[in-house]
């Protein structure tokens, strides 16, 4: 336990070293303040616009940016280390695999987690400051969800990326890999969907329906942030034949919660196997 | 007293390429092994086992009396020190965080830090980042490392690699300095000028099987090579031929009075008589074979093996 904390602190302090932590603050912030403001200039006008719409557009950008940048965080966690020879040198310490890989871990997560908070809480604080209509009652509930669900989806894709990692024997190969689920869960994947459904003509049970949306990080994502919001259903698409079911925010935040644990056992199990 | 290091019968192999072959070794405390071998001798493979980071496919490795990959490797791993042959550690930290990160998991005392970074030489580079590192501060760095926690048994893979003279020498000095307080030390090396003086034994390694070991003076016996005598006369003076004496195996002119014999080792005295009698003789010196010699003997003695059976 003692060696796991030394090396996520180790992890944190290169992440805030490497700028990774300002980088990732700033992006965020400044993406969500824009959003609130523009998010209305389709409808003609320029200013703060309802909070739902504000929620609706920023899960939308989340589920693009967040997994891209958990992915390029980590993909290198386990194979850079073994191409930097650190992970020989390290394996002589008093220091089980498990415990490196947890370590190294929940350094990443640190670094991630309080980006998304601050990043989003600045939002949210510089929303409440200059819209007047908002109230910090009605953005605290809303905002934190938001927050909360992106810092779990940004965890289960680190834990992907670490399973990358563990796998890959090659940094550049891990960074394919890495890409190719990218693109998979967050484009692929919803547009197969989407043609799955209209070539059967919707004759797909629903019951599979809820099973395939389940299977996929940014569409739990996406679901606890739209379950909920009446407008906010009505205005995304396929989406709404799942949000039409009441979904249990809680149940869904623990799939996405398993959507972190599967895949690090998973990391750890094949970095047990691994040869170095 | 157990051994620092003792491996029998040990063999190791990866995908059906035998990295290793029934490799018998011990190591004493406050003893210096050099594991001597071209590339992919196995020398680093012998280390990974002892440290346990390797699965041996057959034979034990025992350090310290225990097993390096038992129930209780955690507490044994403390007293190890290892310097692996390329490492390049993180870039974005300093010198100083990356050998306090090291420290912390090797449960050192903090202030062993500035102690082992000033005697490596890296005191004055202690707060740069290791990005800026030239391949010899890394390489004074990866010591530093190995010598956390004041191990019992250190292991060495190449640690001369890329160091200039001077650093080179203070490697050295450093291990005469462990070895003086029991240390058990195994350095493996191609660089082989050098390391005789430093050393206690040699093992030589050659495709995973051991060619030879024992004291330098041992080696050079067994393998009974040729001794290396250079003279010089005068200009004028006659040299002397092959047959100025049974036990000389050749000459050769170098120039300007200077001549390189070759000789029996076992005739040694007897010549060098001979030739202190020789007319107008200024410098005499004696060369014994050198580790590099021996390592070329035992290495061709394997490929001579080899073409028998092939």
């Amino acid at each position: 336990m003692h060696e796991s904390l030394v090396v996520a602190g180790k992890e944190f302090r290169d992440g805030l070293r490497n700028r990774w932590v300002l980088a990732i603050t700033l992006v965020f912030a400044l993406l969500a303040i824009a959003l609130a403001w523009f998010g209305a200039a389709v409808s003609g006008e320029v200013g703060f616009t309802r909070v739902a719409t504000t929620i609706a557009s920023l899960a939308s950008l989340a589920v693009f940016l967040i997994p891209l940048i958990a992915l390029m965080l980590a993909y290198d966690s386990i194979v850079g280390e073994d191409e930097n020879g650190t992970l020989l040198l390290l394996m002589t310490y008093p220091l089980s695999r498990t415990g490196l890989l947890a370590g190294k871990f929940l350094g990443h997560a640190a670094i991630l987690g309080l980006s998304t908070l601050l990043g989003f809480g600045i939002a949210g604080a510089v929303i409440v400051v200059f819209d007047s209509e908002a109230t910090v009652s009605a953005l605290a509930g809303p905002f934190g969800l938001f927050i909360g669900s992106a810092i779990l989806l940004g965890w289960s894709f680190l834990a992907i990326s670490y399973l990358i990692s563990a796998i890959a024997h090659e940094k550049a190969r891990a960074a394919g890999m890495a890409l190719f689920v990218w693109f998979f869960f967050v484009l692929v994947y919803d547009l197969t969907l989407l043609g799955i459904l209209v070539g059967t003509e919707g004759q797909v049970s629903k019951g599979l329906f809820q099973v395939l949306l389940m299977i996929n990080p940014t569409d739990i994502f996406r679901l606890i942030n739209l379950t909920g919001f009446e407008q906010v259903a009505e205005a995304s698409g396929m989406l709404a034949i799942a949000t039409s079911d009441n979904h249990s925010i809680a149940g869904l935040m623990a799939l996405l919660g398993l959507w972190v644990i599967v895949p690090l056992a998973a990391a750890a199990a094949v970095f047990r196997r691994r040869r170095t | 007293m157990t051994n620092a290091v003792n491996l029998e019968q040990l063999s190791c192999h990866f995908d059906d390429v035998g990295a290793l072959d029934k490799l018998n070794l011990t190591l004493k405390s406050g003893e210096v092994l050099g594991l001597l071998g071209h590339n992919g001798a196995g020398k680093s493979t012998a280390m990974k086992l002892i440290l346990g980071i390797l699965v041996p496919t057959s034979g034990r490795v025992r350090v310290f009396g225990e097993d390096p990959r038992g129930p209780d490797s955690g507490r044994l791993r403390l007293q190890l020190g290892y310097l692996p042959e390329n490492v390049s550690f993180y870039d974005n930290l300093t010198g100083r965080e990356v050998l306090r990160f090291f420290a912390r998991l090797k449960r050192a005392e903090p202030k062993e830090v500035n102690r082992l970074l000033t005697r490596v030489g890296l005191d004055h580079a202690a707060g740069r980042r290791v990005r800026t590192y030239s391949k010899g501060m890394r390489q004074r760095l990866g010591l530093a490392q190995a010598l956390l926690g004041k191990p019992r048994l250190l292991l060495l893979d190449e640690p001369t690699v890329g160091l200039d003279p001077i650093a080179t020498r203070d490697v050295y000095s450093t291990i005469d300095e462990l070895r003086a307080q029991g240390t058990g030390i195994i350095i493996s090396s191609h660089v082989l000028p050098g390391i005789e003086t430093h050393v206690d034994r040699v093992a030589i390694l050659g495709r995973g099987s051991l060619l030879a070991e024992g004291t330098i003076e041992e080696l050079r016996g067994r393998a009974g090579l040729p001794l290396t005598i250079r003279i010089r006369q005068q200009a004028s003076a006659q040299p002397p031929g092959t047959d100025f004496h049974s036990a000389i195996l050749g000459v050769t002119d170098e120039g300007d009075g200077n001549r390189v014999l070759t000789v029996q080792p076992e005739h040694k005295l007897t010549v060098l008589n001979e030739l202190l009698k020789l007319p107008g003789i200024e410098d005499l010196s004696v060369e014994p074979p050198t580790l590099e010699h021996l390592y070329a003997h035992f290495d061709s003695e394997l490929n001579e093996g080899e073409t028998q059976y092939a």
